[in-house]
């Protein structure tokens, strides 16, 4: 059992919900109790999806328990069926309904539907949403992709673009952006899947040269896949990010056989970060937390096109923990794996960040922290599926990322102004920064600043005065680092001589 | 404005349904019962699904500090591997290490919890002995197999009621108990009403912190302030109070009825409820006033949600001149909407339960001018080109009383408005003012 303040994916089941909802045609038919259509909202509200998903549940209650719950649910399915007609159904069963034991596959099988079935096994209490959704589009595929050869004469530039979903993070201006990116190129881009595909647009899969996978969490089970049963290589460097970008676009051309070409920069982030103003971004403090592929991404584009330093960077997808782990080692970190919204928590006030690149979930440990913080990947909420173009990948993607990421950081002159000069009545420490908050709140109480484990720190009260005109968002640092310092040479207590011997030393 | 006699009325006959249902388990609740009763913390013991149900409904609110959380059943918990008992008390523990200001802790029961009879009264007993009195734990059940949204609150009350039994040395017994989470303002304009009306010893339940005193006793009357507090009443009846039968307290008729219900409880001079009441009733109607002409001759059809349904439609029908088509809750308590039911005109359909698909169909035949609806069906409406009221939204507003008679006939009018607004139609310069 685990306490669980907040959770970064939901159940398997709801991404099986995410295949079904993202395709046309596929219908899923969930075993689940009284409740959990809960789950449409995260489609009719997050999302604004101006139609029901296509998922009924069987929504038993305690007095089914008593009767044949499995009758219930080849109702539901053959209801379904007459009512929908789709050209497939997907059957499997929620946390509940797994404890019940009722098989839903199992049972599918023995309705009869005039329908191709497809039973997803979604272990509720060992996986989760990626997992599902991985697994129920892999599933899907090899359903409806069939085991017979390749077509002869398959134009090398055409390709297929996998992984994109319903509920996806900014999923539907990554594909406009990417798919307007690689026409330009001359790529004919033949499937996208499984955001707005068919199950007959699953089966057009091996008419393609390669796939090009942009979501792995979602879609590196079906790429390896394809790429066994039918020879099609892919690509799997993420576009995000303009060095991500023009790598992804160097390798796409190789594999549709296209010569190289140098790229034009078609973006302003480079200009934006070079010019003069962004200055002051240099070696920022940012600590980088999401899925494997955004964060990752985020590390490159904070370390190398920002400048910032990246001092923690983890994902919560186990599945991906290697390839975290390799881009920690390339930022001299150490790479924090984990589901666990505490220990991300305490990875953070550990870290000392100025900046938290993270999930919705960071936003509640930046606000306890007033640490600023932007958001580069699922889970996410409302505000984050926008009405305006947004992408996050290509050249676009990267001006929204300069935008999004810089924004909640204090800017420039207001930051040179608070080291001056700190006791305004307006201006001052516990004020949020003045272009996000025109009525400053009264700030949240300021976190405990814990001595890190073996460390016996004793202030002088004039030390104590002294590192409070250290502006609050190098502070915490401040007080490690002379904390660190004092243990280190054996001092006690740590006078206002100590915090400047400290300073001096760790200058870099 | 008389009230027909219930007692003369004939039982209607709803429609029972039987199907899928489109609605909220009883953890839902804790959405809002986390901002009423500040002092305690929710902890559901359940599963994944569990977890993401409440972020996805509150996470969209950044809290430094918040308030509930799931205890995740895990592989090895179903296996057995492990004693659950044991798991829970090292979750409390490390709860209540970070967050020593939770005065009462509330486990919350989920349906994998009570699909594998994890028995959480007997923890929260086993609880109390390590943790009281510094923080108090009691447990209910919230599972959507046994609760439907707004019957997590109840059976939340009904818990809390249990406890003050044994918890608390008997002080006075309480002369009224209001059941039913109000909003503090609409809480603070009825005590204000009571204190003119001359009623003393008024307790509401629940109180806006958990470790409050309430002493129920035979001498002890109480009153719904919500309809869907089956069991709540139940507990306060069998701690010796006795229910004081009204309609519930929405819009002016419904506010009065039910303040005067508690008046001829309490033998208070009919004058001087007249009185007292004057001024806010004729407030009351003229908020209405303004609303009248957006709703009057609207057709009106309700999808279940809270229990709430009979009450709100009794209100529209009754005060803004809707014409009902039908009246959808996920249950009936018989005796406690029975009033209700009476003030519905003869014909209206009353459902019972839900089969979504098939009701939805009724619902586009019928082609009614406003839905009122849950949230997975209201965009999907919209889209349509119906006019919806997502029926959450009852359960978040200050809508009880008088003051906010206008309010309530606001939240069912701005959709009609907006509608106006937004499609330019020709009242759309009246809805814009």
């Amino acid at each position: 059992m685990k306490l669980s303040m907040w959770t970064y994916e939901g159940p398997p089941h709801v991404g099986a919900m995410r295949i079904a909802a993202s395709m046309q045609g596929v219908h899923y038919v969930l075993h689940a109790p009284q409740g959990d259509t809960y789950a449409d909202l995260l489609f009719t509200m997050i999302e604004r999806r101006p139609s029901r998903p296509p998922v009924t549940y069987t929504t038993f209650q305690a007095r089914d328990l008593a009767g044949s719950t499995a009758d219930v649910f080849k109702n539901a399915c053959r209801e379904a069926v007459a009512r929908f007609k789709p050209d497939a159904l997907l059957v499997g069963a929620s946390c509940t309904a797994e404890l019940l034991q009722d098989d839903p596959g199992g049972l599918a099988r023995t309705l009869d539907v005039p329908v191709p079935v497809v039973p997803l096994e979604l272990p509720s209490y060992q996986k989760k949403e990626n997992w599902g959704a991985a697994e129920t589009f892999y599933r899907l595929v090899r359903a409806f992709v069939g085991r017979s050869p390749r077509p002869e004469n398959i134009p090398a530039n055409s390709c297929n673009i996998l992984g994109p979903t319903s509920l996806g993070f900014r999923c539907r201006d990554d594909v406009t952006e990417i798919v307007r990116l690689l026409t330009d190129e001359g790529l004919d881009v033949r499937v996208v899947a499984p955001l707005g595909a068919t199950p007959a647009d699953l089966a057009r899969l091996p008419e393609a040269a390669f796939n090009i996978v942009l979501y792995p969490e979602i879609a590196d089970v079906t790429a390896r896949w394809l790429k066994t049963a039918h020879g099609m290589p892919f690509v799997s460097t993420i576009p995000i990010g303009v060095g991500a970008t023009e790598q992804f676009l160097a390798e796409v051309r190789a594999l549709a056989g296209l010569p190289v070409r140098e790229g034009l920069r078609r973006d302003r982030l480079t200009w934006y970060s070079r010019s003069i103003d962004s200055n002051y971004l240099t070696n920022k403090r940012v600590f980088i937390f999401g899925d494997a592929t955004h964060a990752i991404a985020a590390a490159r584009i904070a370390s190398e096109e920002l400048g910032f330093r990246v001092c923690g960077l983890g994902t919560y997808m186990r599945e991906f923990a290697r390839d975290v782990r390799d881009a920690a080692a390339k930022y001299g970190v150490e790479a924090l794996i984990s589901d666990d919204h505490l220990e991300v928590e305490a990875a953070i006030v550990a870290a000392r960040p100025e900046l938290v690149l993270g999930t919705q979930m960071e936003r509640h440990i930046a606000k306890r922290l007033r640490v600023p913080c932007a958001v580069i990947s699922a889970p996410t909420h409302v505000q984050d599926f926008p009405a305006r173009y947004s992408p996050q990948m290509g050249f676009e993607g990267a001006n929204v990322i300069f935008d999004s990421w810089v924004h909640p950081l204090m800017m420039g002159l207001e930051e040179h102004l608070l080291q001056m000069f700190r006791d305004d009545f307006e201006f001052n420490d516990g004020a949020a920064a003045s272009h996000l908050h025109p009525q400053a709140p009264k700030p949240a109480a300021a976190p405990v600043e814990t001595a890190p484990a073996g460390v016996i720190a004793t202030w002088t009260l004039e030390a104590e005065r002294e590192l409070q005109k250290v502006p609050f968002f190098v502070r915490g640092k401040a007080r490690r680092n002379t904390e660190l310092f004092a243990q280190g040479k054996g001092i006690h207590p740590i006078t206002v001589e100590t915090l400047y011997d400290a300073k001096a030393h760790f200058a870099r | 404005m008389t009230l027909p006699d219930i007692a003369t009325c004939a039982e209607p006959a709803p429609l029972r349904q039987r199907g899928q249902h489109e609605v909220f388990c009883g953890l839902t609740s804790i959405i809002w019962l986390h901002r009423k009763v500040q002092d305690a913390f929710f902890l559901v013991v359940g599963s994944r699904t569990c977890a993401h149900l409440l972020q996805s409904a509150a996470g969209v609110m950044i809290f430094s500090e918040p308030r509930f959380a799931t205890a995740i059943m895990e592989e090895r918990d179903l296996a057995g591997m492990a004693d659950m008992h044991d798991e829970l008390d090292g979750v409390v523990a490390r709860l209540l290490e970070r967050r020593p200001d939770i005065r009462m802790l509330v486990l919350v029961g989920s349906c994998p919890s009570e699909v594998i009879k994890f028995d959480l009264t007997r923890a929260a007993t086993r609880l109390n002995a390590r943790h009281a009195p510094r923080h108090r734990v009691i447990a209910y059940s919230g599972s959507g197999i046994e609760t439907t949204f707004t019957q997590g609150e109840d059976n939340f009350l009904a818990a809390l009621v249990a406890d003050k039994a044994t918890s608390r040395p008997a002080g006075a017994a309480a002369k009224l108990v209001v059941a039913g989470c109000l909003a503090d303002v609409v809480e603070d304009q009825f005590a204000r009403l009571f204190s003119e009306l001359g009623l003393t010893g008024v307790v509401f339940l629940p109180g806006r912190d958990a470790i409050n005193g309430l002493c129920v006793g035979p001498e002890t009357r109480f009153i719904l302030a919500q309809p869907y507090l089956g069991a709540t009443a139940a507990a306060l009846e069998a701690r010796g109070a006795r229910r004081i039968d009204a309609i519930f307290p929405l819009g002016a008729e419904g506010t009065s009825a039910w303040l005067r219900a508690i008046c001829a409880a309490f033998r208070v001079d009919p004058a001087r409820f007249d009185a007292v009441v004057a001024q806010p009733k004729r407030r009351a109607a003229a908020a209405m006033a303004h609303y009248r002409p957006w709703l009057q001759a609207r057709r009106v059809f309700f999808f279940p949600d809270s229990q709430m349904e009979p009450s709100l439609a009794r209100f529209l029908s009754r005060e803004m001149g809707v014409a009902l088509l039908e009246v959808g809750s996920p249950y009936l308590h018989r005796e406690h909407v029975a009033g209700e039911l009476a003030l519905l005109p003869a014909g209206v359909t009353i459902s019972e339960g839900q089969d979504v698909d098939r009701q939805i169909d009724r619902c586009r035949a019928a082609n009614p001018d406003l839905i009122v609806c849950g949230l997975g069906l209201a965009n999907p409406f919209e889209a349509e080109g119906r006019v919806s009221k997502w029926s959450i939204e009852f359960s978040f507003t200050p809508i009880q009383g008088f003051e906010q008679a206008g309010d309530l006939a606001e939240l069912f009018a701005r959709p009609l408005m907006r509608h106006a607004i937004l499609t330019g139609g020709a009242d759309r310069r009246e809805a814009a003012r």
